[in-house]
């Protein structure tokens, strides 16, 4: 059992079973259609607020995957084994944060292009958003993953878990909407850079936080 | 019963009453301090410092949000660092010191939002800004907020203890980035007069009653802070007690 075990294993069954990364993706074209229903059809305004809306729903529709995070393995009893076998609690939070990303994040940032398409986002904006979402969406899975390790003994968490992660997550918006307003612009920003800093610093200090809440749940 | 075990159930019994008898006999004189110099913070910042030139009497808004403002982020700090010893040390008393000190952190941001807003209307014609530090004060309370919420939602005491408390550290990591993410995204309030290398911008007429009131704000944080970790402490003696009555 090894990193990329854990990580084919939890892709597959994201896959197959139950469908969740399909569900993120419904959510997040849901949100954003619903946007326009609610302030109305005008391009200039969806225009002008297309970014950091596409931002909020994708960050809304991670969060809302994630409380499934652990929580299956948790019940039937497979994280106490995984637990107990070779691979240390930080290396399988990782593998599971990346698992996540790549069933959540990842298609997130390939479908967002076409969301921001019926929002009129500006041609400059395409590239910057899918940078910015591809760069800014493994920090939502990882400071996620700490969220939903802490709330794994609670029943019915799921409303606990975005309210500790989403303050958090402040950074991740600030920085990924600004960067990305800032290449329409046409301005130069630091804005990817400190992006980037934030995501690399959290998908590295995550796992071990993650850890520790796995540990105090499994109760070794 | 070895040795060692007998040892470890006495720490555990001797610090939260060797706490008891030593906060019971400071408490007056810090809710005293905090009392008397309330009311000299307050007679300086009401009656005795002069209309500022351009703010006039509005500036005395800021004797009562500076300091609630300065106390909300010290509590945070405290909660942190008492998180971390509960979680390095297994501490109960520090679990308890944690989780008491949320409530008076989140009451004193949200008094310097109210005070902050309430002095934004006649400064910038609105009640409401979104500026870098209104902004990352609202982040804040909904971090006190989540921490309440997560203490709560757990029923076990020592697992929400320490989720609760590797909750605060994440937080007390992530808090300076929010900071610095917020006034990257914006700036409006006025610049930092006070902590500048090159000495306060401040004059000093208003510098004694600022100070003061801050103090005063510090020793009332700490008085209900051990009255709050006090009352947890009888709290729970008294489910003890019961619980033995009932067995018998």
């Amino acid at each position: 059992m090894s990193f990329f075990t854990i990580v084919a294993r939890d892709v597959r069954l994201a896959m197959r079973g139950g469908g969740g990364a399909f569900l993120a993706l419904a959510f997040f074209a849901m949100t954003v259609t619903l946007v326009p229903l609610a302030v109305g059809p005008d391009l200039k305004i969806l225009s002008a607020i297309c970014v950091g809306l596409l931002w909020v729903a994708a960050s809304l529709a991670s969060l809302l995957s994630l409380d499934r995070l652990f929580q299956a393995d948790f019940d039937d009893g497979s994280l106490d084994l995984l637990a107990l076998g070779p691979v240390s609690l930080e290396t399988l939070a990782f593998a599971k944060i990346a698992a996540h990303w790549l069933t959540t994040g990842l298609p997130l940032t390939l479908l967002a292009p076409a969301m921001a398409l019926l929002l009129n986002l500006p041609a400059r904006g395409y590239v910057a958003l899918i940078c910015a979402l591809a760069i800014g969406t493994p920090a939502i899975s990882a400071l996620g993953a700490v969220g939903a390790s802490l709330t794994l003994a609670i029943r019915r968490g799921g409303l606990i878990l975005p309210l500790i992660v989403m303050p958090l997550l402040a950074p991740v918006l600030i920085f990924g909407s600004g960067a990305v307003r800032s290449a329409i612009d046409g301005l130069a920003n630091g804005g990817f850079f400190f992006l980037a800093a934030f995501s690399l610093a959290a998908v590295l200090l995550s796992p071990f936080a993650a850890a520790a809440g796995l540990r105090l749940n499994l109760g070794t | 019963m070895t040795g060692q075990s007998r040892w470890a159930s006495l720490f555990a019994f001797a610090n939260p009453a060797r706490f008891m008898a030593f906060s019971g006999r400071i408490l007056p004189w810090i809710a005293g301090a905090a009392a008397l110099l309330f009311g000299v913070g307050l007679y300086l910042a009401l009656f005795v410092v002069p209309p500022e030139r351009q703010q006039g009497d509005t500036v005395r808004i800021m004797f009562l949000h500076v300091p609630a403002a300065w106390t909300a982020m010290m509590g945070y700090a405290l909660m942190a660092f008492a998180s971390l010893m509960g979680l390095v040390n297994r501490h109960p008393l520090a679990d308890v010191a944690a989780r008491e000190a949320a409530p008076l952190g989140a009451l004193f941001t949200a008094l310097a939002l109210i005070t902050g807003s309430l002095w934004g209307k006649p400064m910038w014609g609105t009640y409401w800004v979104w500026d870098a530090r209104l902004t990352s004060f609202l982040l804040l309370l909904f971090l006190y907020l989540g921490y309440i919420a997560l203490w709560n939602a757990i029923d076990d005491e020592v697992r929400a203890a320490r989720a609760a408390a590797i909750l605060a550290l994440v937080g007390a990591v992530n808090l300076p980035i929010i900071k610095f993410s917020v006034e990257w995204w914006n700036t409006l309030h006025q610049g930092e007069s006070i902590f500048r290398a090159d000495g306060p911008t401040i004059a000093p007429i208003f510098l004694w009653p600022l100070g003061i009131m801050a103090l005063a704000y510090t020793l009332l944080f700490f008085s209900l802070w051990i009255v709050r970790i006090r009352t947890a402490i009888l709290r729970r003696t008294v489910r003890a007690r019961l619980a033995t009555a009932e067995m018998r």
